[in-house]
């Protein structure tokens, strides 16, 4: 593995052009100042509440994700290059995910193998041929991007079913704008604050054709019991729409109602986050108490917008990321503008016999698994890891695929020791409405913050920083 | 054969709910050997029924019933007009590629016993390698090594479940028979619907179920390991699934009330030509 870029002070050491001010300010400041307000920071964040759990771990109820007060800064040229990356991609997205339920012509074309969608639990029978208002099935995307070298930016994930992570993007700005007042004096950075009224406008926008001219949002949570309950009561309270479970809402006549004080209420838009198991008894698991009875009959019907779609998952499955340029470039003709990171499908004979003979090297993630949970990293990996986790690829070579190690850049970043630099990546949140698309400049940088760690996700010990795009 | 059904489900609730919300299955289509002449569906409360057709072109009706009531019954009353196609299954609604009907679903997961019990049926000599051969070994084992039995199993009871007691009734059977043929790499799906018996017993408990699986140069072909048979024109197809949560008959939800006792009456006769004179 090659020695990491450094946003800050790149491959050669000399700093670049944005961080220009954040380096000389890290240069005045004095360690015991930077130290004090770090532990302002954490104490703000514990009078805020902002917490997650973490899946298996039984004493771990609720945690504080830790938040590096140095900000990741990306230049105004660099951002347009992403914004256009990005868009590109969630429109390719949205065509796949109209084709796959509609009439499948990638699937006819041979680009993408049958197989891999007809048999894939991501993949919902039931939305097929069954159209969704205005054709746009992923509203809300947290695409995932790393960095390797001053121009090289790869997509890691395309997170198309309900991503999580944008309450800390607008908490961590919050913060940093009350922390650091004269850096902001001396920086031109992009807003992000307009974000909960980008993410309206799209939702109002994709409103089903038999709405009421104002349409009615709700956000529907499974409960208080889920990780990102915070967030989800966070974005209600921003957006300024009802946080909704599904027992108070009601299916009549194929139109959904939500109950309140003054009797029903017609609900039009439903960002929903619970995943697609859960969403309708009557149609999917059938214990499932988290959802609405009816509401597929009501989405079928027309009548209300579900964000995201039933489905998309199958847009986001690792094992179709790997077609992805060609997904970009059968529905949109040109060059994908953001990598796609070269990716070995197990499930094919010849790609498995390479990665077993390389798993040291590999990256190895379970195709239906997210929040890092069960992947191998090589070249961090033990021996006896390596071994264990090359009996669980032979048992299911299906449930895998495997990537090369990639030296995600770093940034400066505050631990015990001062400042050193540490791995990071980017997860943009990418809004698409029936108007157009909309991508606040930024995202939410999450951090690895143990020393030489490639994972970020906060699930695994990675923590978060504001991202500075910067104006001009 | 002329057949005439009627098919009521009914509840009744010792404190009465405030709504109830319902999705049917339990409508048949037409296809080769099978023509609907007439059917109906009725409830006992007044709202209104709304119709569909799902992704797997199976008709549905939906509706929300407003309490409150202390019954409520759901019955279909029909005739359909059938013909033996040695289980062939042509001409129906297809809005899938058999590759999909391979498929894993909660409910059909083989266990290892089931792969052993697959494995064990290819390599016997009388299947060898021909696919209709295979699934004819498949229904008459399964026929032979389950019986029937409608008290240890419920609607949400797995193949491997199932397999594992030796017991079950026609959801079973066919949730076992769909898991071992994909596991061969067979695509088969689920079929609710009804049978005429030829023993002359007309009142049935439940509707019943069987499997379609996929045959090269057949098409879809029908195979009942309740009776240990190929589908012939005493069976009636109503609706098709990956597995019974697919293809069943009602799913629902009751608001408030509670006390609730649920009746299925199954009739299915030979239905006289020219009935009504």
């Amino acid at each position: 593995m090659t020695a990491a870029f450094d946003e800050m002070k790149g491959h050669d050491g000399g700093v670049r052009p944005a961080y220009g001010e954040l380096s000389r300010w890290l240069a005045e400041i004095p360690p015991d100042v930077l130290d004090y307000r770090r532990r302002e920071a954490e104490l703000l964040f514990r009078r805020i509440g902002i917490t997650f759990a973490v899946y298996g771990e039984a004493d771990a109820q609720e945690r504080l994700i830790p938040f590096d007060v140095i900000p990741r800064i990306i230049s105004g040229a660099e951002w347009r290059l992403l914004e256009k990356g990005l868009t590109q991609r969630v429109k390719a997205l949205n065509l796949f995910l109209k084709d796959v339920y509609g009439a499948r012509e990638i699937l006819r074309a041979g680009v993408v193998p049958d197989d891999l969608v007809f048999r894939n639990p991501a993949f919902r029978p039931e939305m097929s041929g069954q159209s969704v208002p205005h054709d746009i099935y992923v509203h809300i995307a947290g695409i995932d991007v790393v960095r390797v070298d001053a121009d090289t930016f790869y997509v890691l994930e395309d997170n198309a079913r309900t991503p999580s992570g944008v309450s800390y993007m607008l908490e961590n700005r919050e913060i940093m704008i009350r922390l650091f007042p004269e850096l902001f004096a001396r920086h031109r950075i992009a807003p992000v604050e307009n974000y909960p009224d980008e993410l309206l406008a799209t939702l109002i926008s994709v409103a089903p054709h038999s709405a009421e001219r104002e349409p009615t949002v709700v956000l529907l949570t499974p409960g208080v019991f889920n990780s990102a309950y915070y967030e989800h009561s966070f974005l209600a309270d921003k957006l300024g729409v009802e946080l909704v479970e599904g027992r108070d809402l009601i299916v009549k006549n194929e139109i959904v109602y939500m109950r309140t004080t003054q009797g029903l209420r017609r609900v039009d838009v439903i960002y929903r986050r619970i995943d697609d198991d859960f969403i309708d008894p009557l149609t999917f698991r059938p214990d499932s108490v988290l959802g609405l009875p009816g509401l597929m009959s009501a989405y079928q019907a027309g009548n209300v917008t579900l964000a995201n779609a039933v489905g998309t998952g199958i847009a986001d499955d690792k094992a179709v990321y790997s077609f992805m340029p060609a997904i970009v470039k059968f529905y949109l003709g040109g060059e994908p503008l953001l990598k796609n990171v070269p990716t070995w499908r197990c499930r094919e004979p010849e790609h498995l016999a390479y990665v077993l003979d390389h798993l040291p090297e590999l990256v190895v993630k379970e195709v239906h698994g997210s929040g890092g949970y069960g992947m191998l990293i090589g070249p961090a990996a033990s021996k006896v890891a390596i071994e264990q986790f090359r009996a669980k690829l032979k048992s299911a070579p299906n449930n895998f695929i495997a990537q090369p190690t990639l030296a995600l850049s770093t940034c400066p970043t505050c631990v015990d020791a001062g400042v050193a630099p540490r791995h990071v990546d980017l997860r943009p949140f990418v809004l698409s409405g029936r108007d157009r698309v909309r991508i606040v400049p930024g995202g939410l940088t999450r951090v690895a913050l143990k020393q030489g760690s490639l994972v970020v996700n906060s699930s695994q010990g990675g923590g978060t920083k504001d991202t500075w795009v910067l104006d001009g | 054969m002329r057949i005439r059904i009627s098919h009521a489900t009914s509840y009744r609730y010792d404190t009465p709910p405030t709504g109830v919300t319902q999705l049917l299955r339990l409508t048949p289509r037409n296809h080769e050997g099978q023509y609907v002449v007439d059917w109906r569906i009725d409830l006992s409360v007044d709202c209104q029924l709304h119709q569909h057709e799902d992704a797997f072109g199976n008709i549905t009706h939906s509706f929300t019933a407003e309490g409150p009531f202390n019954e409520l019954s759901v019955a279909v009353d029909g005739v359909v007009e059938t013909q033996d196609t040695h289980g062939l299954v042509q001409g129906a609604i297809e809005r899938f590629p058999p590759a999909l009907f391979l498929r894993e679903t909660a409910l059909t997961q083989p266990d290892a016993a089931i792969m052993e019990f697959a494995a064990t049926t290819r390599g016997s000599a009388s299947a060898g390698t021909d696919r209709l051969a295979l699934l004819h070994s498949l229904l008459n084992e399964l026929n032979r090594e389950i019986t029937f039995d409608t008290s240890p199993t419920q609607t949400a009871t797995t193949a491997a479940e199932a397999f594992k007691l030796r017991r079950g009734v026609c959801q079973d059977l066919t949730h076992i028979f769909i898991a071992a043929a994909r596991e061969l790499g067979i695509p088969a799906r689920y079929i609710g619907g009804h049978f005429h018996r030829a023993d002359g017993v007309t009142a049935q408990e439940a509707g019943h179920a069987w499997a379609e699986a996929y045959v090269e140069n057949l098409g879809w072909v029908g195979f009942d390991p309740t009776n240990g048979i190929s589908t012939t024109d005493a069976h009636v197809r109503v609706a098709m699934g990956l597995d019974y949560l697919g293809a069943a008959p009602v799913r629902g939800t009751r608001y408030g009330g509670g006390g609730e006792t649920l009746k299925v009456a199954v009739q299915v006769e030979q239905a006289r030509q020219q009935a009504q004179t």
